[in-house]
Parts: structure tokens; sequence; C-alpha cells
């Protein structure tokens, strides 16, 4: 049974690396183009990154935008004035977007429940305000732009990300791998464990001697870097930076595509964003009144699928 | 610069004011049922609109009495059909779901009453200033004052002295208990989500005669009042009382030094009222914290 249960692991994430390495060449027939391939990826790896914290950790931030956001904006100002690098660029977006959540943090880890997510709402809308304002250096309302990925230059020969769609999409691809092998390691650790055992029972954790509060503080300044680490990505995809990255509506997008997707499973939050994004695209296409549908979508889900997706499909499988 | 200051003050008092009827209104769905109403600024926009509707037949008087019971039974009925499934599971839930219905009223208003900003007309007593050396008080203002101090105090005598108030105080303490002594609590929590409700409608006509209506405008009101119950601090009604008129006294006086920080100040005051005193003003330790 338990064999049983590793194989069909194994071929479940197989079949869900082929599928990431092949999108390229299966997403245009079926009427997709590989950004927005590009785009699922790195909003699959924000909400995975939201997810490391709700889902794993039972600690609900609704102001997670932010610190995508900062990662935008970071890749961003360090590709405009620091230097014409990739990877310094992503480097810099990670580094200001954890360090911002690692400062707040320490301010809002004490708090739970409703009080925490009021409380990261409210904060992260201080970098939505900030970069709103301060238009000499962020461009303000139309976004920060004049700035363009770098081609990755390795030495003996350099790959070009710019104007090869396929070819940032692997880059982002082998980004995301790296970011998501990290989360698995973190989450198989001895720490991993511990957070699944604040997610169950703060008060027994706390019993047993773990100091939770210091716990809660690492996860969510991890989980600040991964996001800040998406937030680059995305900014390179743009090439752009917009302070409604920073909004606290993207929080509740990246929020409602963990639900969506599973909160409990570490792929489901991909999925979510896979489905979301789509259907955003789709609908802002074909109906001006896309807000409404967007809308309905997170009461359905919120009544009729707590669980999400592939919740529902591991009942199924079950029972 | 005295009347400088004055004027920011006295804009501040009434700004702050009208994120206290606001932030009262989220208070009292948030203490009793763990609900973090991200709508309630839709439901401050379909209050103004509907005040719009209705100001040609029946007078702003009119639809200062009428507008606000309306918002509170479309309320009452959204309590009824969406958010009471979600009472017993967590809190993240019922935070989308009304994340969700924000998106829905925005749009849908839009698709109602169009995009363009409305103007309400108040009546012509209210629209003249009171002195002309403090020209910044106009009626209006100070009828916006009167009318928010008139609804807490209400709220505060009904939930001091009625057996419903008393029920929800107590609720607000330990639902459990209260459900175990017989009091219907799904019953309690309908009547105090459509108060709360209620309450943002007549914020929704009180600005729409100040600001006019714009479909966007409840998103913009809503951190303000998240603000002012984080600073008064969570579970106080009085807390977000005071909350309120001190985050809008803070951006007011801040006006007058450094314009561009008057939004950002509110920010500070929560981030140095966190580090000093972590539940908040008047929050008491251990309240859903």
């Amino acid at each position: 049974m338990i064999e049983n249960d590793t194989g069909r692991k194994l071929a479940v994430l197989v079949c869900i690396w082929a599928a990431l390495l092949l999108a390229p060449y299966w997403m245009p027939p079926l009427g997709g183009y590989t950004a927005l391939g590009t785009r699922v990826l790195i909003l699959g790896l924000a909400a995975m990154s939201v997810n490391f914290l709700l889902g794993f950790t039972g600690v609900l931030s609704f102001g997670h935008a932010a610190y995508f956001g900062l990662g935008a904006y970071g890749a961003g100002l360090s590709l405009k004035y620091l230097a014409p690098s990739t990877p310094i660029s992503l480097l810099m977006g990670m580094l200001l977007g954890g360090l911002a959540g690692a400062i707040l943090g320490m301010l809002i880890v004490r708090r739970r429940g409703v009080y925490f997510a009021m409380v990261t709402i409210a904060f992260g809308q201080v970098f939505y305000y900030i970069a709103f304002q301060w238009s000499s250096l962020t461009g303000g309302d139309d976004g920060l732009r004049g700035f363009s990925r770098q081609p990755l230059d390795l030495g003996f020969f350099s790959i070009d990300i710019l104007s090869n769609a396929d070819n940032f999409y692997f880059f982002v691809l082998f980004c995301f791998a790296i970011v998501v092998a990290v989360m698995g390691f973190i989450l198989r650790s001895p720490f991993g464990r511990t957070m699944l055992a604040i997610r169950e029972n703060e008060r027994r954790a706390r019993f047993l001697g773990i100091p939770v509060e210091r716990h809660i503080w690492i996860v969510f300044t991890a989980s600040c870097f991964f996001m800040g680490f998406a937030g680059a990505l995305y900014a390179l995809l743009n090439n752009f930076a917009d302070p409604k990255g920073l909004h606290f509506s993207q929080s509740g997008d990246f929020v409602m595509m963990a639900v969506m997707g599973g909160m409990r499973s570490f792929w489901g939050p991909l999925l979510g964003a896979a489905v979301f994004v789509v259907l955003q695209d789709y609908l802002s296409s074909v109906t001006v009144n896309w807000m409404s549908f967007v809308g309905l979508l997170f009461v359905l889900v919120v009544l009729f699928f707590p669980r999400g997706l592939l919740g529902v499909v591991r009942r199924k499988l079950v029972s | 610069m005295l009347q400088l200051l004055l004027f920011n003050v006295t804009n501040g008092l009434i700004i702050g004011a009208f994120y206290v009827l606001m932030a009262l209104g989220l208070s009292l769905i948030l203490n009793l049922s763990n609900v973090i109403n991200f709508a309630h600024g839709g439901f401050l926009v379909v209050g103004g609109y509907i005040a719009y509707t209705i100001t040609p037949y029946v007078g702003f008087w009119g639809a200062l009495l009428i507008a606000p019971p309306l918002t509170a039974i479309i309320g009452l009925a959204t309590e009824r059909v969406l958010i009471r499934p979600l009472y017993g599971r967590d809190p993240l839930y019922s935070l989308l779901l009304t994340f969700g219905l924000a998106f829905i009223f925005e749009d849908g208003t839009r698709f109602i009453w169009g995009a363009q900003g409305k103007p309400v007309t108040v009546p012509a007593i209210l629209a003249q200033p009171l002195s002309y050396e403090f020209f910044f008080i106009t009626g209006y203002r100070l009828f916006m004052v009167v009318t928010v101090a008139l609804a807490v105090a209400v709220l505060f005598v009904l939930l001091r002295y009625t057996r419903l108030g008393i029920r929800i105080r107590a609720g607000t303490l330990d639902l459990e208990t209260v459900s175990a002594l017989g009091v219907n609590v799904g019953m309690l929590r309908s009547l105090n989500f459509a108060a709360g409700i209620f309450l943002a409608g007549l914020s929704g006509v009180l600005a729409a005669g100040q600001l006019g209506l714009e479909p966007t405008m409840g998103a913009g009101l809503l951190m303000p009042s998240f603000i002012a119950i984080i600073v008064g601090g969570v579970g106080s009604l009085t807390g977000t009382l005071l909350g309120g008129l001190l985050i809008g006294v803070a951006s007011g006086v801040t006006a007058v030094f450094l314009p561009a920080a008057s939004e950002a100040i509110m920010y500070v005051l929560m981030a140095v009222v966190l580090l000093i005193r972590p539940r908040g003003l008047l929050g008491e330790e251990g309240m859903m914290t």
C-alpha cells in the first residue's frame, strides 16, 4: 500500500514536470501562448509562497502582494539604475521583498487569526502607498518603465531571454524549480514538521516547547523571500512594475489561487493559478464586466469548493 | 497659521468621524462573528447610490431616512444566504467571500449607475458656510458630525441598555455560553450584521453629500477603517471610536506640515501603536489576538 502510494506520487510528479517542460509545445495548439504559460508559472510560484505560510503553518497573510510588488520594483530599479544584469536584478528583488517581510514580520507575528490578516493587509498597503506617491523613483500610478531583462551571460555563451519567449519560459521554469525544491526541502525537514504541528494545534506545540512566534516569523520571512523572487520574475516578464501588483486586491487573488487549487496540497496553488490566470485572461477578453465574474468565482469556490480542486480529487480517490 | 491648523484639525475630526461610522459597522461584525467584511465599502457605495436614486422623489432628508435601512436589508439578505454557511469555518473563507462580493458590488454599481461620478445635491440650508471667518465649517460638515455623534450615541445606548445589545456584547465575549443560555445565536448574528451594514449605508449617504459618488470609492475608504480598528484595539468599540478620531486628526494635522504624508501618517501611527501596545489602545489581551 505504501509502495503503491509512493509510486503514485512519483508518477504525478513526473506528469507535472513533463507538462511544465513541454508547455511551450502543447500550449499554442490549444489556443494559449507561451507568455501566458510564463505568467501561470510566476503567479503559481507566488501562490505557492502564500500557501507555504497559509497552508502549512495555518497563518493567513492577506498582504503578501506587497512583497511580490517589492520584488518587482527591486528587480526593475536594479536593472534601471544599478546594473544591467538579470541575476543581480532577481537577487535585489528577492532581498527587497524578503527584508521588508522580515522587518514587518517582527511587528506582527504575535497577532493571530483575523487580527493577523487585518494587520498584514494594512501594512501591505503601506508599500502600495509608497509606490504610488514616490513617483520620482517608482513612476507613481503609471508604474516603473524603462528597463528590460538582459541576456544571460554564462561566460562562454549567452542565452537570449529577451526576444525569445520560449527561452525565457525555460529560464523561469529553472528558477521556479529551484525555489520549489527549496520549499519542498524545508517542508520535509524537521522544521517543516514543526510548521505542520503549529498549524494543527498551536497551543500543544507551545507546550512542547516550540518557540511558536519565532517559527512563524521564520516561515513568514521565508515566504516573503519567495514572494519577492516571484515578483522579480514578474517584473522581468513584463519589463514593467506596477503599483497594482502591491495592492491588497492582488493579495486576495493569490490567496484565492491557493484556496481554489487546494490549500493543503503542495501543488494545489499552481493548479489554482493556472485556472485563475487562464479564466481571467479569457473573461477580460470577452466581457467588460469580468470583475463581477471573478467575484462570483470567489463566492462559488468558497461556498462549494472550500477544499479546492485537488482537495475534491483527493477525496474522490480516498472514497 | 493658526487658522490653517484649526482648519485642518476640524477637517481631520470630520473625516475621523466619518471613519468612525464606517469602522464601527466593521467592528460590530468582526467582534461578534469574526468576519472581516471586505464588502463593507461596497455596502457603503450601494447605500450612497440608493440615496442618489431616491433623492429626486423623497428629497435628501427622505433619502437619509430610507437609504440606510434599505442597505441593511440587502446586508441581511447577504448574511442569510452567503455568510451564514461560513460561520463554523476558518475566517479565511468569509474574508474571501466578502472580498469577491466587493468586486461584484463595485462592478454592479458601475453597471447600473455608470462609471461617471455622480454628485448628490444637499439641501440649501446645509450647503452654506456658517461663518465667514471660519469658512470651512459648512452646514453640511457640521451636520455630518452631528449625525455621526447621534448614530454613535444611539448605538452605544442600544448596546448598553437593551436586551439585544447586552446579548451582542455578551456574544462578543463568549458566544458559546450565550448560545447555551438559550439565545438564538443565528438571529443575533443576523441582526448584528444588519446593524453594521446600516451604519455602512448611513456612511454612504453622508459621503455622497460630501464627496459625490463613484463606484470605486468603497475600496479607498475601507483601509482607514481597518487602521482605526487596529489602532483602537480589536474587540473594543470604544477603541474603534477613539482610533477613528485619532487617525482623522493625525492626518489633518500632518496635512498642514507635510501634505504628501497625510495618508502615510495613519500607517505610521498604526506601526507605533503595534510596537508599543500590540493589542491596540483599548484592546484586551486574548481577545481574538
